[in-house]
């Protein structure tokens, strides 16, 4: 046990709304490649967080060299060796090279940077990480996204860490990149440091991993797993076995004659997605399955018009949307419940009733004075049959729950009549109870002759729920038909299994 | 400093109001008549009641601070200078003088709502008075009418208003360096267009009509109430406000649910160029002149008339009664301070600890909300 360098025991962690972890426990050897996998939402990001002292615990123990800890600030976990390389990297883009790698702890004589040591410094730090190409004068926000990466890696290690954790440090690497990145974790580990390593990529797992930890809904569902033996199998059932069962409505028929109401036709954006073709029928509902990056909510918000699309087309109802119009989407019966709910939908301080009314504010309003009354009249009856709590349209939307608001921004859309809706992550931060609540609304409304398009990171959820489901990896669709057809191993096997095809 | 010469300018304006003593004591607000409403959000009230009475409701429940440093500084007021300060004619000077910049503030609040920021609102008020003032548009306002003068500025104002909201809606420009280029370049050219000399108006129909009284009240503040009514019913009541609202509150949900951010952002800027239109005619119609100097500093007199009145600075929340607390706050205690001879520098230094006040207030309180 003398080789065990961090112990985290029971981590506890609420926010308003959510028990993102619950009961997590984790140990990192001394020179070993930890992974941590588990599906999105699982937990990992906020148990970094945790790690790196952005976010406190609310029950467990961390132990750092048989020491108990506790992790406040970043400060704190950077004074024990911890250091992270984020997804999105957290560099300074205007600085040089030299002056991130040393941001926070310059070499410093009487409160003046020592520019030329920094700079030699931060070259050695470099060649050891096989980059002696980089130079420590450039300007951060002119290398390639490699190149930053190993500038946060250089930056972990003028911190002299013990541990570094790695959040999908691949996903922005092609593979000759990969590679050279896992010739530095292994220089590294051969020193003794230690790696938390993050990835949806199990053939990389299996590359460079020493021991895998699974968690799954907040918790840790196995540790210690080999990570070159463990079957596949295994580990795909350890990451979407459930605790909680979820209760999807059933599916309806749709009629053979529904007609087509929303056609997507060979969409693309530059590096987001391409050649992307579906259509869906009044009363269907289709799916988007895959990774957080996979495209999905980039086609949907080009669909949307809050995106413009270089090449393809969007018709609704047969009429072509121009591409980045997002007025004449909402004009055409287009309505959208984006992913960042609180940034992208919501007007927080103002009352539920003007959230719900805000698209629709013209049939409210004669000689551009609105009746608030009618206003209010509406919203609480959408408000009563959507089963928002706390009942009553005048409350600011922040005081609701999650799954409230999002039943907010449905409304809104209800409102509207709409033709097409398009859900983003519909159930993300949405407490457990009221989910079940959200299929049954979205289920209804497919009955009631909606065309809708489902995204959402829970493989689980897009099954259940959807009739048609077209799977993403890497942009592309890889997949498309019935939802029956199909299971969460396979729709896993096909995004997981990746570069390996 | 050319600063200073604004400032002094702004002081001499006002000392040439310094009334004579006389008549009743006369406080506007009386803080009985206020319905406190505790911790309660009520954002516009129930659907019952005419708008004003809504107004005096939701005006005063979430400004009673505002009325209270009111009434303390009238307290301050008549405890220091007595009759003098207490008189109906020093509170129609302080009417007078809160009325041109007020208006300048109601459009700075709609602006500020909108998430945006307008510095160019003095020297806007300089153009727009300048413009309407060179002997061509006199000349042909005593041919026909002094409505071709007051037109000539609104113009004015709303045309620099424009430009302010294409810079900034169009070409992306943050609104602060727009509309501080817009300071530098309309104080120009006005300087230019005046030669930097003042221009004595000598339409004197214009100055009859504006200068005069009705019902005993200056027709200046007459337009101060009326432009403050009709900001609270445009903000309040209309598709116009909500946007507004909903705009400076989350730009990006705004986008998304269907509104066209841009051309409200342009809107906006207009509107507050015509609220400088506006009052550069009032300005012209109190002092009867145009000058490159008018309306220094009044882009800083009317941001913290705002802020203090409750209006958040990153925008989304804002109310025109506060504002017009905000802007009657200053203005009585200029009118304090003059009356008991302190300096313009004691005013700024107490101006500067009345924002600091009021902005900690504010977080404190709304911190508490719900």
């Amino acid at each position: 046990m003398s080789d065990e360098l961090l112990r985290m025991t029971g981590i506890v962690k609420e926010f308003p709304g959510v028990r993102a972890l619950d009961g997590v426990d984790l140990d990192v050897r001394s020179g070993e490649v930890h992974c941590l996998l588990g599906q999105n939402g699982a937990g990992k990001s906020t148990l970094i967080r945790v790690l790196t002292g952005a976010h406190q615990p609310d029950a467990g123990t961390i132990h750092v060299n048989d020491e108990l800890v506790s992790l406040n600030s970043p400060t704190d976990s950077m004074r024990l060796g911890i250091a992270a390389i984020y997804q999105e990297l957290d560099l300074v883009p205007d600085l040089t090279v030299a002056e991130n790698v040393f941001l926070g702890h310059e070499p410093a004589r009487f409160g003046l940077t020592r520019r030329q040591e920094t700079n030699t410094k931060a070259r050695e730090l470099l060649k050891g990480l096989g980059h002696g190409e980089i130079p420590p004068g450039r300007t951060v926000g002119l290398l390639s996204a490699a190149g930053q990466q190993v500038v946060s890696m250089a930056r972990a290690l003028s911190r002299e860490a013990r541990l570094i954790v790695m959040d999908e440090p691949s996903a922005v690497l092609d593979s000759e990149e990969v590679d050279n990145l896992f010739r530095v974790i292994r220089d590294l580990t051969s020193r003794g440091v230690a790696v938390v390593y993050i990835s949806h990529r199990l053939e990389e797992i299996r590359q460079i991993g020493d021991r895998v930890t699974v968690l799954k809904d907040g918790a840790t569902v196995a540790t210690g797993l080999d990570a070159r033996q463990t079957p596949t199998s295994e580990l795909i059932r350890l990451m979407t076995g459930r605790s909680i069962e979820y209760v999807f409505p059933p599916r309806q028929e749709v009629p053979a004659d529904a007609p087509v109401v929303l056609e997507v036709e060979n969409l693309a954006r530059p590096r987001e997605f391409a050649d992307i073709s579906f259509s869906v029928r009044a009363g269907e509902i289709v799916g988007l399955a895959g990774l957080v990056g996979s495209g999905r909510s980039e086609i949907l918000e080009t669909v949307y018009g809050a995106r413009r699309a270089t090449g393809g087309v969007v018709r609704v109802d047969g009429r072509l949307l121009r591409p980045g119009r997002v007025q004449e989407s909402v004009r055409a019966g287009v309505g959208l419940a984006p992913e960042e709910r609180k940034s992208q939908a919501l007007l927080l301080d103002q009352a539920v009733y003007k959230n719900i009314t805000v698209s629709s504010m013209g049939r409210f309003a004669s000689g551009g004075f609105l009746n608030g009354r009618a206003e209010r009249l509406a919203a609480e009856e959408l408000t009563k049959a959507l089963d928002v709590r706390p009942a009553g349209v005048e409350h600011p939307v922040r005081n609701l729950s999650g799954g409230n608001q999002q039943k907010v921004v449905l409304a809104r859309w209800l409102l509207r009549d709409c033709r097409v809706l398009l859900l983003d992550e519909p159930t993300r931060g949405v407490d457990v109870g009221a989910r079940s609540e959200i299929y049954a609304l979205v289920r209804k409304l497919a009955a009631n002759g909606v065309a809708i398009v489902l995204v959402s990171s829970e493989v689980e959820e897009v099954l259940g729920l959807a009739d048609r489901v077209v799977v993403m990896r890497e942009g592309r669709a890889v997949h498309t038909g019935a939802a029956q057809d199909i299971d969460e191993h396979r729709v896993l096997d096909l995004v997981m299994e990746g570069s390996a095809v | 400093m050319s600063e200073e010469v604004a400032r002094s300018q702004a002081t001499q304006d006002q000392s040439q109001d310094v009334p004579t003593p006389s008549g009743q004591a006369m406080i506007e607000v009386d803080p009985t008549e206020t319905t406190p409403r505790g911790g309660r959000s009520g954002g516009d009230g129930g659907g019952t009641g005419n708008a004003v009475t809504n107004l005096l409701k939701s005006g005063a429940g979430r400004n009673l601070g505002l009325v209270i440093a009111l009434v303390l500084l009238c307290i301050v007021g008549v405890a220091t200078a007595g009759d003098r300060f207490a008189s109906t004619a020093n509170v129609l000077t302080i009417l007078r003088l809160a009325a041109v910049i007020g208006v300048v503030s109601i459009g700075m609040t709609f602006v500020i709502t909108g998430g945006g920021i307008d510095l160019s609102v003095g020297a806007m008020v300089a153009l727009a008075s300048v413009w309407a003032t060179t002997l061509a548009t006199q000349q042909l306002a005593t041919d026909y009418h002094w409505i071709l003068m007051v037109s000539t500025a609104l113009l004015v104002g709303a045309a620099c208003g424009l430009v302010n909201g294409l810079l900034v809606a169009y070409g992306k420009i943050v609104p602060f360096i727009a509309t501080l280029a817009m300071l530098a370049a309309a104080r120009g050219l006005a300087e230019i267009l005046s030669d930097r000399k003042t221009q004595i108006i000598t339409v004197n129909s214009f100055v009859d009509f504006f200068g005069g009284s009705l019902v005993g009240i200056p027709v200046l503040v007459w337009m101060f109430v009326l432009v403050a009514a009709a900001g609270w019913v445009l903000l309040n009541r209309t598709t116009f406000g909500r946007r507004t609202f909903a705009v400076g509150g989350n730009a990006e949900a705004a986008r998304l649910a269907g509104i066209k951010v841009q051309r409200h952002t342009v809107a906006l800027y207009v509107l507050t160029g015509l609220c400088c239109g506006i009052a550069a005619v009032m300005l012209m119609a109190r002092t009867t002149t145009g000058s490159s100097t008018h309306g220094g500093l009044y882009e800083l007199d009317a941001i913290a008339a705002v802020v203090i009145g409750g209006t958040l600075l990153s925008g989304g929340r804002g109310t025109i009664v506060g504002t017009v607390f905000g802007v009657l706050i200053f203005t009585t205690l200029n009118n304090v301070f003059t009356l008991n001879n302190l300096s313009i520098s004691a005013q700024s230094v107490a101006k500067g600890l009345i924002i600091v006040i009021a902005v900690l207030l504010q977080q404190r309180l709304a911190a508490r909300a719900p």
